[in-house]
C-alpha cells in the first residue's frame, strides 16, 4: 500500500538562513514515525509543512487521496501546548471542527477514550496541564484522521503524566488505526513509541540517520531491547556530531582551539 | 502539632464571613452619609446661602416635585438619545474595527484618518453639527455616536491584534476562513477588550449627551441643567446631576453584568481578598 503522507526533497529557509535541506520521508498506513533532533533543528517546521500550515517551502508534499475521503482533512494535529479555546468547554473544544453541529455521541466516546468522562462541561481554566493535553488529543482525533501529527505533545507535562499520555496515544492509534508522525527531542520517547526514528542534524538540518525499532506493541519501557536501541541511536547522534557541543552555534561559548 | 495547626484552621474558617456581602458594603456608605448630614446642618444653620447650596432635604423635595411634573419626559428623551447614539457608534466601530484588525491594508488606508479624527476634541464638532444638521435630534445623536465610536474601535483593533497567533493557527488547521474565523475565534478572543471598550464608550456617550443638551435642547437632563442655571435654581441642577449619576451607574452596571456573564471563562486575576 502506498504512503499516506510523503515529503519529497523539502528545503525551507527563513530569510537567508536555510533550516531544512533535502528532506524526504514517507509515512505508511499504521506506521509511527518519530522525528528526533535537538531543539532549533527545524523538526517542528517540518511538521508544520506536513500539516499544511506552512506553504513557504521548496519541494513536494504529497497527500494520499485517501486522506481527502472523509468530511475532514484526514490529518489531525496536536501541538506542544493544548491550544484549547478558553471560551469553549471541554466538549465544545473536542468537537471544534464541527462547531455546534458536533456529534455529541462521538464527543462522549472521545471523552471516555481519553479518560475525561463527565468533564465535558468543564472550562479549560479548570483543567490541569495533563488534562488539557488529553482534550487536545481528543480534539485531534475528532475528525477521524488517518494521520496524526504530534509536535512534542508530551514535553510540557510531568514525567508520570507523560508516560500515561504516551500509552494513551499508542492505544488510541491502535484502536482507530491511525499513523503518527511525532516530533520529539526525547530519545526514550522516540524509541518507546515509534516504528522508525528519523534523526535530524547538521546546519541546515538533514536526515542523518534512520533507526528501525522492530519491537511489537505493547512495549516494555524496561526491556533490554529498548536500552540497546537507545545505545544505537546515541551512537548515530555522536557520529553525526549532533551531541558535540562545538557543533552547536552557541553565541555564549566562543569557538575554541583554532 | 495540634497547637500549630489550630490557628491556621481558624483563619481559614473565618475567611468567608469577612467576604460576605453586608460586612463590606456598609463601609462605603459612611463617608457620603456623614457628608450629607454635615451639609444639612451647615445649610440649616445658615452658614451657606440657600440660593447657592440647597440643603439635601430640599433637593429631595425638588426631585419629588420634578417627578410629579416633567422629569420623566426629560429622562426618557436623554435615554433615547444615549441609546441610539451609543448603538450607532458602537456598531460602526465593531464593523470597522474588525476590518482594520484583520486587514493590514485596511489599517494602512484607514488608521491615519481615524487617528487624525480622534485628535479632534469631540466637543469641537458641536457647532459644525448644528450648522449641518440643525437643532433637532440628529446632531445630538451624531455627536454621541462619534463619542462612542473611538473607545470601541481602539479597544477592538487592539484586542484582535493581541490574539494568540496559536489559536488562529488552530482555526486555519480546521480550514476556517473569513467570516467563520471572525465569528468562531477572533470575536470571542477579542471579547474582553471589546467589552472594556463598550463600557468606556457608554460613559463617554453620557458625557456627550450632556454637552449636546446643554448647548441646544428643549428637552433632556442637560436642558434641565441649563434651565436650573438660568432660573437660579441650584436644587434643580443638583437633582439633574443626581439623575444622571444614577442612570450612568445603572447602564454601566448592566454592561458590567453582561461582561461577567460573557467572560466567565476568563482565567485572570480578580484582585486579592
Amino acid at each position: 500500500m502506498s504512503a499516506l503522507l510523503k515529503l519529497n526533497n523539502i528545503r525551507k529557509a527563513f530569510a537567508e538562513l536555510t533550516v531544512l535541506d533535502n528532506i524526504s520521508l514517507a509515512l505508511a498506513p499504521g506506521e509511527i514515525v518519530s522525528l528526533l533532533g535537538p531543539s532549533g533543528c527545524g523538526k517542528s517546521t517540518l511538521l508544520r509543512i506536513a500539516a499544511g500550515l506552512d506553504n513557504q517551502f521548496e519541494g513536494e508534499l504529497e497527500r494520499n487521496p485517501l486522506l481527502e475521503f472523509g468530511k475532514h482533512s484526514g490529518i489531525g494535529v496536536v501541538f506542544q501546548e493544548p491550544r484549547l479555546m478558553p471560551w469553549l468547554n471541554v466538549a465544545e473544544n473536542i468537537g471544534f471542527a464541527d462547531g455546534w453541529k458536533a456529534s455529541p455521541r462521538w464527543v462522549q466516546q472521545l471523552l471516555q477514550d481519553v479518560g475525561l468522562e463527565g468533564r465535558g462541561d468543564a472550562l479549560p481554566k479548570e483543567l490541569s496541564g495533563g488534562m488539557a493535553q488529553r482534550v487536545a488529543i481528543a480534539r485531534g482525533l475528532y475528525g477521524k484522521p488517518q494521520v496524526l501529527l504530534l509536535d512534542e505533545p508530551f514535553s510540557a507535562v510531568d514525567a508520570f503524566t507523560r508516560m500515561r499520555l504516551q500509552d494513551l496515544v499508542i492505544s488510541l492509534t491502535r484502536q482507530y488505526e491511525i499513523s503518527i508522525l511525532l516530533v520529539t527531542h526525547d530519545l526514550d520517547e522516540a524509541i518507546y513509541l515509534s516504528d522508525r526514528v528519523i534523526i535530524l542534524g547538521g546546519q541546515p538540518s538533514r536526515i542523518v540517520s534512520e533507526l528501525k525499532v522492530p519491537v511489537t506493541h505493547p512495549r516494555d519501557r524496561r526491556a533490554a531491547s529498548m536500552a540497546y536501541l537507545k545505545g544505537e541511536a546515541l551512537s548515530a547522534l555522536y557520529q553525526h556530531q549532533a551531541l558535540d557541543p562545538a557543533s552547536q552555534s552557541n553565541p555564549h561559548t566562543p569557538p575554541q582551539g583554532h | 502539632m495540634t497547637t500549630q495547626t489550630h490557628p491556621i484552621i481558624r483563619r481559614a474558617a473565618r475567611q468567608p464571613r469577612l467576604n460576605s456581602l453586608w460586612q463590606g458594603n456598609w463601609r462605603g456608605w459612611v463617608v457620603p452619609l456623614a457628608l450629607l448630614v454635615l451639609l444639612e446642618i451647615i445649610v440649616r444653620l445658615g452658614w451657606l446661602p440657600e440660593h447657592q447650596m440647597p440643603a439635601p432635604s430640599s433637593i429631595v423635595l425638588t426631585l419629588y416635585d420634578l417627578a410629579q411634573s416633567n422629569l420623566w419626559t426629560h429622562t426618557l428623551a436623554s435615554l433615547l438619545r444615549v441609546a441610539s447614539g451609543f448603538a450607532i457608534g458602537a456598531s460602526l466601530a465593531i464593523a470597522i474595527g474588525t476590518w482594520v484588525g484583520l486587514s493590514q491594508r485596511a489599517e494602512a488606508y484607514l488608521e491615519p484618518t481615524f487617528q487624525g479624527l480622534r485628535a479632534i476634541p469631540s466637543l469641537a464638532w458641536v457647532p459644525l453639527l448644528l450648522l449641518w444638521l440643525g437643532i433637532d435630534e440628529t446632531p445630538k445623536i451624531t455627536l454621541i455616536a462619534i463619542g462612542a465610536f473611538f473607545p470601541v474601535y481602539l479597544a477592538l483593533v487592539a484586542g484582535i491584534r493581541n490574539i494568540d497567533r496559536k489559536l488562529i493557527e488552530v482555526g486555519r488547521l480546521y480550514q476556517l476562513s473569513g467570516f467563520t474565523l471572525v465569528r468562531r475565534i477572533l470575536l470571542p478572543a477579542a471579547l474582553p477588550n471589546l467589552l472594556t471598550g463598550l463600557r468606556g464608550a457608554l460613559s463617554l456617550a453620557w458625557m456627550f449627551l450632556v454637552a449636546a443638551e446643554l448647548i441646544a435642547a428643549t428637552r433632556g437632563l442637560g436642558y434641565l441643567l441649563s434651565d436650573g442655571r438660568e432660573t437660579s435654581r441650584p436644587d434643580i441642577v443638583i437633582a439633574a446631576i443626581l439623575v444622571l449619576a444614577v442612570l450612568g451607574k445603572l447602564s454601566d452596571g448592566l454592561l458590567k453584568s453582561l461582561e461577567q456573564r460573557a467572560l466567565h471563562w476568563r482565567d485572570s486575576f480578580t484582585g486579592g481578598a
